[in-house]
């Protein structure tokens, strides 16, 4: 007998005011907040899991990784109240000794604009005022400012030559969000300022706890979630959105709020056709930010690993280099320890080893050279570690790796990209609804929308505009206050 | 809703904004962001909060209104002037 395939939209509605297409820490909140401002809300998850790259899987072994808990702004902690609840916010916690390791310079700090200013003192001798100017002139970068200027400009006018600074200022913001020296001065300011702010922060109770408290909050305020669902096509007659099709059944909306990626809203989803063509121009010219590769290693029960820091940036390479940094000749690592206050109570130690990288890099290969490779990245990782954590191979019970193809696979994002597009995705992204009457995108984009901060922000500013546009449809709606 | 109700309306989304900061001694005449901890977001939840209660738009133009406690209550009053403050 064979069995009943699953139907993973039993009990939908005929409409909604709003289908949300993934359920990344974008689509999330901007689902949430709807609900809560009185609409009906559709979230529809592709795959089994929510929180897109803000995720975690279980291995045997009792192993448990997180993804992408490296650290956020401590900005997330006001955001997770305000938009989430007092008790998710309440279990961020400070992640105070991070680590820099390479052959121009290898230090502590708890990463926040006092550290910072006293390192660039005493360490690489740059002047107070130059300093202070230099936060200040980060600080007040706004996105609505002209982008003349690159990170690289920024740093050449403060520390002219001087590349054991770039490398201390730039290293950590490569990791977080793909930018580089040749991007907008204007991303590195706000995302760099951000963490500088009052340090690197995480989630006690990791990722798996954080999606879960989410869960619970969308349905209390009410909204349709639907995992397993597969958005396929957004329907648009006349410049306006009508519905969507998902696991090939339709579903009339009023609006889409897609935190599927920008390019693949537009140009899959919807359809060129459906737009301006000067607008598909623009769109065309968006760059991919790049994807990563991670090694996961679980520590056997039992096992313990010492506090070498907990977040460490290695590098083997002599200066700073972009290209370097994304080479498939891993020459730059991320090191995330997770000790047991991450998950109290359980006595659990991983460590999580990530690099950019390029999709190209890893999609050409055959099935056997992508294999080999995956498994050399494991080795060249646990040897990299052998120098910061004596005898890891003999600690570690639990060893895997995945690529850009990994993350293509999961989130469908092209390319894999781990940080959505590069500056010039913004604009598009804003410009959405102006094509299309109730066609909104909110998720990774533009550099400075991307991270768990900068996702679950725009997702916010998203939902500001996608109320704007359904009470438009339906004066009459006021909500009590909550 | 009188001058003294529209103040207490925005002091009461205030309040829900920013938990931790004392709002009770709040300058009409000073930028809001100068006496409390305010960011963009939060202004961003300010003008939400008033289209969820009152929908009523507060266009990104006049959000420069907004800055004091004194230019909210007099951009606000015209718009609230019919409408009662909820129990
Ligand atoms: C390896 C790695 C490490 C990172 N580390 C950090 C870190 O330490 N700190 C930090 O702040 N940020 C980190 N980031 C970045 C951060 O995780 C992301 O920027 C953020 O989570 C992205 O959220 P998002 O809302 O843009 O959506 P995503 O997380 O990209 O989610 C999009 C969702 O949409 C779903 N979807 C797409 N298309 C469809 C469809 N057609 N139908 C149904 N569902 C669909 C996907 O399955 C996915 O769930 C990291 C990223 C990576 C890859």
């Amino acid at each position: 007998m064979s069995k009943q395939p699953k139907d993973w939209l039993k009990g939908v509605l005929s409409a909604y005011d709003t289908v949300v297409i993934g359920s990344g820490l974008a689509g999330m909140t901007s689902a949430n907040l709807l609900a809560k401002m009185g609409h009906k809300v559709l979230l529809a998850e592709h795959h089994y899991n929510m929180g897109g790259m803000a995720t975690w899987f279980k291995r045997k072994g009792g192993h448990i990784m997180d993804i992408s808990l490296h650290g956020f702004p401590c900005g997330m902690i006001k955001t997770l109240r305000k938009y989430w609840s007092q008790d998710i916010s309440e279990r961020v916690i400070q992640l105070k000794n991070v680590r820099f390791d390479n052959p121009q310079f290898s230090l502590n700090t708890s990463f926040d604009k006092i550290d910072f200013t006293h390192i660039l003192r005493e360490r690489f001798g740059i002047m107070k005022e130059v300093i202070d100017e230099f936060f200040m002139t980060a600080r007040n970068m706004n996105f609505y400012d002209e982008m003349v200027m690159t990170t690289r400009d920024l740093f050449e006018k403060f520390f002219p030559g001087r590349t054991d600074v770039w490398r201390f200022l730039m290293e950590p913001i490569t990791y977080a969000n793909g930018s580089t020296l040749d991007d907008p001065a204007l991303t590195y300011g706000i995302v760099f300022s951000n963490f500088m702010d009052k340090g690197v922060f995480t989630y006690q109770g990791g990722t798996d706890h954080l999606i879960t408290e989410m869960k619970k909050e969308l349905l209390r305020n009410g909204v349709d979630i639907r995992t397993h669902c597969m958005v396929e096509k957004i329907y648009v007659e006349d410049k306006t959105v009508q519905g969507v099709r998902i696991n090939g059944q339709d579903i009339a909306c009023k609006s889409v709020l897609s935190n599927s990626n920008l390019l693949t809203t537009i140009e899959q989803l919807t359809g060129e056709e459906h737009f301006e063509p000067e607008f598909i121009e623009e769109v065309k010219k968006v760059r991919l930010n790049n994807s990563s590769c991670q090694v996961y290693m679980g520590i056997k029960k039992g096992e313990t690993v010492p506090h070498v820091g907990d977040l460490l940036f290695s590098s083997v390479a002599d200066e700073y280099c972009t290209d370097k940094i994304l080479s498939k000749d891993v020459t730059s690592r991320t090191f995330s320890f997770y000790y047991p206050e991450i998950r109290p109570g359980t006595n659990r130690y991983s460590i999580v080893s990530s690099t950019n990288a390029r999709y190209q890099d890893w999609a050409k290969l055959s099935e056997s050279q992508y294999k080999k490779d995956k498994h050399d990245l494991e080795q060249n990782t646990l040897d990299a570690l052998e120098k910061y954590v004596p005898g890891i191979r003999k600690k570690v019970d639990h060893v895997e790796a995945s690529t850009p193809k990994t993350f293509k696979r999961y989130t469908l994002h092209p390319s894999g990209t781990s940080f959505g597009t590069k500056f010039e995705g913004l604009k598009i992204s804003r410009d959405l609804p102006n094509q299309i009457n109730g066609l909104f995108h909110a998720g990774s984009v533009g550099i400075i929308m991307s991270g768990w901060l900068g996702a679950a922000n725009y997702g916010v500013i998203v939902a500001n505009e996608t109320d704007k546009f359904l009470r438009q449809l339906r004066p009459s709606l006021v909500t009590a206050s909550a | 809703m009188t001058i003294e109700d529209v103040r207490k309306v925005i002091l009461n989304i205030l309040a829900d904004i920013a938990p931790d900061e004392d709002i009770s001694s709040i300058d009409d005449n000073t930028k809001l962001r100068d006496q409390i901890d305010l960011d963009s977001m939060d202004f961003l939840d300010i003008v939400m909060e008033l289209r969820k209660r009152f929908n009523i738009e507060v266009p990104e133009k006049d959000y420069e209104h907004l800055a004091t406690m004194a230019g909210c209550v007099s951009y606000l009053t015209p718009l609230l002037k019919d409408r009662q403050l909820a129990s």
